[in-house]
């Protein structure tokens, strides 16, 4: 039986189209796009269509501002420690949110080491932010401000546009963390008031190993990598170009066929959400009802550990992800579910299930099929569903 | 990550649920990755007669309690008390080293089932089963990082490892 993968976020399926891309650019034996040569010039030539793919998708008004990275990671990590350091006489504090991603989170624990200062601000139950907290944190040496567009484990959609209507105001670069957007929802990096804004080419079914950053013009940041004058000097390297091409394909195809994949995962994602809801009592679903991916939902089911639920589901041929801390090889609780105020066994036990376009109504009937099972067995393992149980019993003997 | 002989615990787990008249019950809960496990024994003539656990936790805490009722029934209180955290992991042909701290605690709420039916034969009354929220965080002297189970140094923020932050607690 073929593996259900409802862990897209993980890893999305590269596209038919975006294999055939790139099996026909490896056969085209490429040169280097730098190169003053004929060979040189297809391959700058197939840098630049890529390019151009690659800015429709974010609307990116002028094509040097899209600059090729290897990852997420990558372009993150350029973005934050770039400002940093190209900023540093002006001011060394960075304002961020208490639900970013790792990515975020250790570059500027690597930053505080050198004397940068860090103000995080807090997010609600839904783990939305408030841009007047943004906008309260901000002080006269701040240099940047980094906020993530979605979440990657909850899904909540941050208010953007309005910080970035602050952080003009207040002249302070605005860096955001859109790797989890990019392809999935419509983003404009005009409308956005960003300067800098990263993304990878595997969350919209693209290879991995392929990131981008936007870079806006005329935003003081140096680059990540030193060396040749590639990437309009901003990013130093020889180009992945078999990996560029898809990404660019696939990001052509993100823009095609953007109405159709979100009308296409709502509609998953209600089906689930209230598939969940109704079989299986004492769960609660996170992020914010409609501010939220349409492609990703996070669930903390009481009572049981998330590292079980996986265990038993891949048994079934499910892939789906948890946020427990014992599975994902670290010892805390999820921050993020902390932070939208998940007690710590509330934590263990959520599961983040992300989809696609190959998704189907059936695949998520039978997800929700095994899944109640699973549940059940895990819980009647559980010595806090007994309690509960127990003390739901007195409740109703008592009233 | 895990054994042969852990997957078979957690998918098919021996002697799952709660005992009502059991003669002795302990509780092991962990505050900082949040496993509990609950221990029953039933006594007859000094043997463990017969033996029943519930657990929250992870794949690994599952499996150690299903294996450790599978060594402790049958056995004399005696022998019963021998069983330790070190000989339930080597049952389980070894754990990963970050589940050594978390998750392998079924030997210590045996433990507290045997002193429970011990105190009860005593004539000690309690509320409730015999607990402990006691968690060892240590390996003898020695720590380790919980990502990449390089040992960690102390005092250390971060794993010189493999780089990651470490838990206050380590």
């Amino acid at each position: 039986m073929s593996i259900l993968n409802l862990d897209h976020l993980a890893a999305n399926p590269l596209l038919p189209e975006v294999q055939e891309a790139m099996i026909e650019a490896i056969k085209m034996n490429y040169g280097n796009p730098s190169s003053q040569h004929q060979l040189g010039d297809e391959a700058a030539a197939a840098l630049q269509q890529a390019r151009e793919q690659v800015a429709g998708l974010i609307n990116s008004p002028v094509l040097k501002e899209v600059v090729f990275t290897s990852s997420g990671t990558e372009s993150v990590n350029h973005a934050v420690k770039g400002v940093a350091f190209a900023n540093a006489e002006k001011g060394k504090h960075i304002v961020t949110s208490n639900i970013e991603h790792n990515a975020i989170l250790r570059t500027l624990r690597a930053l505080k080491m050198m004397d940068y200062k860090v103000t995080s601000v807090p997010v609600d139950e839904y783990g939305l932010i408030n841009p007047s907290d943004v906008a309260d944190a901000i002080r006269e040496d701040t240099i940047l401000v980094t906020i993530m567009h979605s979440n990657n484990e909850i899904g909540t959609i941050q208010p953007i546009e309005e910080i970035g209507r602050i952080t003009q105001e207040k002249k302070v670069i605005f860096h955001c963390d859109a790797v989890d957007s990019v392809g999935v929802v419509p983003i404009d990096v005009q409308k956005l008031g960003v300067n800098l804004l990263s993304f990878a080419a595997n969350q919209f079914y693209g290879p991995s190993g392929v990131g981008g950053l936007y870079i806006r013009r005329g935003t003081r940041i140096w680059p990540l990598l030193d060396g040749g004058v590639q990437e309009n000097n901003k990013r130093a390297g020889t180009e992945n170009l078999i990996g560029i091409i898809g990404m660019g394909v696939a990001a052509e195809f993100a823009t095609r066929e953007m109405d159709f994949r979100i009308k296409h995962t709502r509609k998953l994602k209600q089906k689930l959400t209230e598939g969940l809801q109704s079989r299986i009592k004492n769960i609660f679903i996170n992020g914010h009802p409609e501010l939220s991916l349409p492609n990703l939902v996070s669930v903390s089911v009481q009572y049981i550990e998330g590292e079980g639920i996986v265990l038993m589901l891949d048994e079934e041929n499910i892939a789906v992800s948890t946020r427990s801390a014992c599975a994902a090889g670290a010892l805390q609780a999820s921050h993020v579910l902390l932070s939208i105020g998940r007690d710590f066994a509330d934590a263990q036990g959520t599961l983040v299930i992300t989809f696609g376009r190959d998704t189907t109504e059936s695949d998520i009937e039978r997800f929700l099929e095994v899944l109640e099972e699973v549940v059940q067995t895990l819980r009647n393992m559980s010595p806090l569903y007994l309690k509960a149980m127990q003390e739901k019993a007195e409740g109703v003997a008592l009233s | 990550m895990y054994s042969k002989t852990v997957m078979d615990h957690f998918k098919n787990p021996r002697n799952v649920g709660e005992m009502k008249d059991a003669d002795g019950v302990g509780e092991v809960g962990n505050p900082i990755c949040g496993d509990m496990m609950t221990i029953y024994i039933k006594v007859k003539d000094d043997y463990i007669d017969d033996i029943s656990f519930l657990t929250f936790g992870c794949g690994a805490a599952i499996a150690v309690s299903s294996i450790l009722t599978e060594m402790a029934k049958g056995k004399t209180i005696g022998e019963a008390q021998k069983i330790n955290n070190k000989s339930v992991a080597a049952a389980l042909e070894g754990l990963p080293k970050n589940k050594l701290h978390c998750s392998n605690l079924g030997a210590d709420a045996l433990q507290l089932a045997i002193r429970d039916y011990q105190d009860r034969k005593a004539g000690i009354v309690r509320e409730g089963p015999k607990r402990s929220d006691k968690h060892e965080h240590h390996h003898g002297d020695a720590c380790y990082c919980p990502y990449c189970d390089m040992e960690a140094e102390e005092d250390s923020p971060v794993c010189v490892n493999c780089g990651r932050e470490l838990d206050e607690a380590h």
